[in-house]
């Protein structure tokens, strides 16, 4: 145990940066918000690297358990019923918590300069703080609201940013898109929390995740559908992770998203936003593990086919930006499918520990790749592949820290992707042999698309360049701090750090497995580099030799034309507009049919009310004729 | 120890309506009306930090600073008058939404001194309703709002505003006179064991009226109350009666005057008539689950910005009555909390719409582009109310609506907890509504060239804004105050209830 009120502070810091340059936007020179913006990050970031140490290299005892380092109660919802707010802390939102400072920290660094001169740069650190803080407070949530509280402010923050060219019809459907698509998965996500504080009549995690608690020992609900209501309300907490980490069906927003500025791709939609669904599910594993392993095995199924498919898009896109976002979505892929092939406690565990470590280098080697991206970007002012070549020449930083990233990604040791892959594949082939197989012709599939990346971009032809230079000192220095690592992050021991049950257990180096891995990567390396290191018709070819098969995945399997299929086609002219003529039509069709009948009827009714005395003298008469007559027939006596 | 006199909140309306007759030009009838509800607010404060204060030195009485006067002997009418804490949030609403509504129309042209005396006529009326506790008096002063709508609107309005305006009145005048049966059913059964009738509503409380009055009666109060919080399928006044309003008008009317139904609902129709409400409620739940989805799905289709809010407030509206009608705490207070969030919201949404359409002089999403560039404050604040309607944590949309979906959910009744998945789907499709006129609206270059010299909001259209924004962060960030507020005073319903 220890003492860690300070790390309320990491989320009190970027907070107050927000509110700050917000209501003051337009009072503050830009630069002196973005001054306060990266002063409250770094000094999170200090407070997280002290909170890391002492949780993990300080802690005397053997294993690592959860603590609440802070707690109030944010509102009752009923007698029992509390939302709280508060700071948990455990092994894996402590190195969340590097993750996303680290992260976040270089990105605000290089956006000094990535974003220099921008209409809107003070607009964008008060956004960065808020993303930061949304984020911080969404990984150390200790219950289910405050998570989903962070969870829709992340989502927030990157509609936000996404939609920072505000005045680009793309940038704002690519903003609309990823907030509504996300929001739709959220509905499941909210619909699971409700059932899951149903039947347990708590948010907090440490209740519904105790392995010893009432939710996991006692059967709860009764069974819809083949599964148990609690397997329904994990997979639909899933739909949530699903959501956010971009998993088949819901990947479609995030290679839109990449019309954002590029430092927003790196720290959002590549090293921790995206991975807040894994978070998510590693954050309910032992529910999952221990109560729903129905819905673990939907997750590890997700996961793997999200893998395998997101690759497969990403070897025909052109635009460097598509390209490593599809590579996202089939690495996070990877982290679903290993935590859904995991096991409970020990060495079983081994696919929550890879989940997580590739999580962690993920982080640092993707951001490296978006980062270089914008430093390209940055440099010949176009996304397109077909505008670079032999950039190595002109970006001589930037080319080195990309290929160290490169080589990560493919699962080269010693950078740090070989290791965790390498734990992901073992954990796979403990546990599911197909899966395996998938991802290892996924990890052949990466290497091939990274490296078509590289040589087209840093080899390949010149091109005729307007005063090309390298990115300045405030961007190649976040490259090459995020280069160190991804070269080093690789030799943590993490499977004494951060396992399923807090204690610590032992990997061995798995050779049966790596060294096929480092084959098949070194082959996808061999051919990109045969076909893509100097310009030839030899890629076309082949291309056309596949024929539909290319054109169907260059077209991202057509899944976002089904999407519009669906809303426009289906929702809106099939129950919209249907709603909407019943409206008028129907419903209000009755009340103006009541009205007008009312009408008509006392216009009838005015001809009594002539003013006319004959008629009304007529009327009379004709009355006692009626009543004489009816007296008499009716009391003949 | 001081008391508070709550006819203050009536007497600052009467004599800021004497102000208004009295001035001559129509230039100081604005300022008198803008002090008028400046003092109003200000004393609703009072109010708001005196009832807090009292309640924290452990006041336990159901309503406070109650005062009672005989005013009819013969039939037993008194004008008794207090506040519990659902009336006193009701009230802090009304207080905000009424100044928001005043700066909101400063450039009023027409006929101004009328304008503002049937305004703050209107106002009069919503403030004695919240704190009377006669049905009588209760219902007077509901009357007493409803009937300047039929002015304001007719006279002020745009487009076909005699149509709206009637239909409008028609409707709800149609609702207050089935009302009028069903309070009149509970005065003729408030003493099933004899003694005095009575209309008073904590004397009524405290008797039983027959099951069998009150399931004949019940109906009626509820779908009396109903209309006027757009209960489907009554609610199509709702989005003529907007569009045609003039601005303050739309803002006090689905800001406050809807709100008066959902608080009609629960202090008549479920405080007095406990057992015909768990019978029937879930009759009634299933219109207002489908005025729910349906009010958002034809949202998404309007062109017409005040329709689009107009359908939205059908959808968000029909959440009060949803938790209503789940007669558990949690969800009721939810309703509450919703009742004074969604008036907030809509508020807002009415006041910017009205100021976008000065400037622009349309309200039709698809003429209309890239206004963030030039008018950056209205367009900020116009998001800022867009994610509140659609549940963004941080404001007030979130913490009212979560309880809801809680406390509904947590019905043991399976089906109860379909509905709510019905239900909670519409924050989905709110997503959509919003988003689209905020890209459509808000972002992009803008098309239309006269579009460009457009200017920001002048300093009352400011100050209309942040009043309304600083409480829709307000509650948003820090709910406990107002949702402990209304929990204590949701007791006596709850025993009601078991």
């Amino acid at each position: 145990m220890g003492n860690y009120q300070y790390t309320i502070w990491i989320l009190i810091l970027p907070f107050a940066a927000f509110l700050f340059t917000g209501i003051l936007s337009g009072k503050l020179k830009p630069s002196f918000t973005a001054a306060i913006s990266i002063g409250a990050i770094g000094i999170a970031t200090v407070l997280s690297y002290f909170a890391a140490i002492q949780y993990f290299f300080l802690n005397a005892s053997e294993s690592y358990t959860a603590i609440e380092a802070a707690s109030f109660t944010w509102y009752r919802l009923s007698d029992t019923l509390v939302i709280d707010m508060g700071i948990l802390i455990d092994s894996i939102s402590v190195m969340m918590l590097v993750v996303i400072t680290t992260v976040s920290l270089m990105v605000h660094i290089y956006s000094t300069g990535y974003m220099k001169g921008d209409d809107g740069y003070a607009r964008y650190f008060t956004f960065l703080s808020l993303f930061s803080f949304a984020m911080l407070g969404l990984v150390l949530a200790t219950n289910l609201i405050q998570i989903y509280v962070f969870w829709e402010l992340v989502g927030l923050s990157s509609y936000l940013l996404i939609g920072h060219y505000y005045q680009k019809p793309s940038a704002v459907a690519a903003a609309k898109k990823a907030f509504i698509v996300t929001r739709f998965a959220d509905l499941g996500f909210l619909i699971g929390i409700l059932m899951l504080s149903y039947y347990t009549g708590t948010f907090s995690f440490s209740e519904i995740t105790d392995p010893n608690g009432p939710l996991i020992t006692q059967t709860i609900g009764g069974v819809f559908l083949g599964l148990s209501t609690l397997t329904w309300a994990m997979i639909l907490v899933f739909m949530g992770g699903a959501g956010k980490s971009a998993m088949f069906p819901f990947h479609i927003w995030l290679p839109d998203a990449m019309e954002g500025p590029t430092p927003i791709s790196a720290l959002i939609h590549a090293a921790t936003m995206v991975v807040a669904g894994v978070f998510l599910v590693a954050r309910m594993f032992t529910v999952y593990s221990l109560a729903a392993p129905e819905a673990l095995e939907v997750i590890a199924f997700i996961g793997a086919f999200t893998s395998l498919f997101a690759a497969l898009i990403a070897i025909t896109q052109t635009d460097i930006k598509k390209i490593l976002a599809y590579s996202t979505i089939s690495q996070i892929g990877y982290m679903m499918m290993a935590l859904g092939v995991s096991g409970y406690s020990g060495e079983a565990g081994l696919g929550f520990t890879a989940s997580m470590f590739h999580l962690f280098t993920h982080a640092f080697f993707k951001a490296l790749l978006f980062l270089g991206a914008g430093s390209i970007i940055h440099a010949v002012h176009s996304n397109e592949m077909k505008d670079m070549g032999n950039l190595r020449k002109h970006l001589p930083a930037t080319h080195i820290t990309f290929l160290i990233a490169t080589l990560a990604i493919s699962g080269i040791p010693p950078f740090s992707g070989f290791f965790s892959k390498d734990e992901i594949l073992a954990a796979a082939y403990a546990s599911n042999k197909l899966y395996f197989a998938v991802e290892y012709l996924v990890a052949g599939l990466t290497a091939f698309y990274m490296f078509r990346l590289y040589f087209k971009v840093f080899w390949g032809k010149e091109r005729t360049y307007e005063n090309i230079q390298e990115s300045p000192a405030s961007m190649t220095i976040p490259l090459w701090i995020l280069a160190f690592g991804t070269l080093f992050a690789g030799f943590l021991p993490f499977s004494h750090l951060v396992t399923t049950d807090g204690i610590p257990f032992d990997t061995h180096f798995h050779w049966n497995i790596a060294l096929p891995s480092v084959g098949i990567a070194l082959a996808g390396i061999f051919i990109a580099a045969a076909l893509y290191k100097k310009e030839s018709a030899r890629s076309q070819k082949i291309a056309a030799s596949l024929g539909a098969f290319y054109s169907v995945t260059k077209e991202k399997f057509y899944v976002d034309e089904i999407y519009i299929f669906i809303t426009k086609k289906i929702i809106f002219n099939l129950i919209s507009m249907p709603v909407v003529w019943f409206d008028r039509h129907i419903v209000d069709g009755f009340m103006n049919l009541t009205g007008n009948t009312t009408v008509a009827l006392s216009f009838r009714i005015r001809k009594f009310q002539s003013g006319n005395i004959h008629q009304y003298a007529l009327v009379f008469l004709t009355g006692i004729l009626i009543a004489t007559l009816f007296y008499l027939f009716y009391y003949p006596n | 120890m001081l008391t508070y006199n709550l006819n203050i909140l009536l007497l600052v309306p009467i004599m800021t309506l004497a102000g208004i007759v009295l001035v001559k030009d129509t230039r100081n009838a604005r300022i008198v009306t803008a002090i008028g509800m400046s003092v109003q607010l200000l004393l609703v404060f009072v109010l708001l930090y005196m009832y807090m204060a009292e309640r924290n030195a452990g006041n336990i009485d159901e309503v406070l600073f109650y005062q009672d006067f005989t005013w009819y002997e013969s039939l037993n009418i008194r004008y008794s008058i207090g506040v519990d804490g659902i009336a006193v949030g009701l009230i802090v609403l009304t207080g905000i939404v009424v100044f928001a509504g005043v700066f909101a129309s400063w450039l009023m042209k027409d006929l101004v001194k009328e304008f503002f005396f049937w305004l703050i006529l209107l106002v009069t009326g919503v403030f004695g309703f919240f704190i009377s506790l006669d049905l009588f008096i209760m219902f007077m002063f509901f009357e007493l709002a409803v009937i300047p709508m039929y002015l304001l609107i007719g006279i002020w309005g745009t487009g076909p505003k005699e149509y709206s305006a009637m239909k409008l009145t028609l409707m709800l005048m149609g609702a207050s006179a089935i009302l009028l049966v069903g309070i009149l059913g509970i005065y003729f059964n408030s003493a099933p064991d004899g003694g005095a009738l009575t209309f008073n509503i904590l004397e009524i409380s405290k008797v039983n009226i027959p099951i069998d009055a009150q399931r004949f009666f019940f109906p009626m109060v509820f779908v009396g109350f109903g209309v006027i919080s757009a209960l489907f399928p009554f609610h199509t006044w709702s989005p003529d009666g907007h569009a045609s309003a003039p601005t303050a008008v739309s803002m006090l009317h689905a800001g406050v005057l809807m709100k008066l139904g959902g608080y009609g609902v629960l202090k008549v129709a479920i405080y007095l008539l406990p057992d015909a409400a768990s019978e029937m409620a879930t009759f009634f739940l299933i219109f207002v689950t489908i005025g729910v989805i349906y009010g958002a799905l034809s949202a998404v289709m309007q062109r017409d910005l005040k329709y689009i809010n107009a359908y939205s407030s059908v959808s968000h509206v029909g959440l009060i009555l949803f938790g209503l009608l789940m007669l558990t705490k949690t969800a009721l207070n939810g309703a509450v909390l919703q009742m004074i969030s969604h008036g907030l919201i809509t508020a807002l949404f009415f006041g910017l719409i009205g100021m976008i359409y000065g400037r622009t002089h349309t309200r039709m999403v698809s003429e209309m582009s890239g206004l963030l560039k030039v008018m950056p404050f209205l367009s900020v604040a116009y998001v800022i109310a867009g994610l509140a309607s659609l549940g963004m944590p941080g404001l007030s949309g979130f913490v009212a609506e979560l309880p809801i979906f809680v406390g509904a959910f947590s019905h043991p009744e399976p089906f109860y907890r379909v509905i709510t998945v019905i239900a909670i789907s519409s924050i989905v499709v709110a997503a959509v509504y919003i988003l689209r006129v905020i890209a459509k609206m808000l972002m992009e270059k803008v098309k239309e060239e006269a579009n460009n010299k457009l200017t920001d909001a002048k300093w009352y259209e400011k100050i209309s804004v942040i009043s309304l924004l600083l409480f829709i962060v307000a509650i948003g960030l820090v709910p406990f105050w107002l949702s402990e507020m209304i929990m204590t005073s949701l007791e006596p319903i709850i025993r009601r209830l078991n």
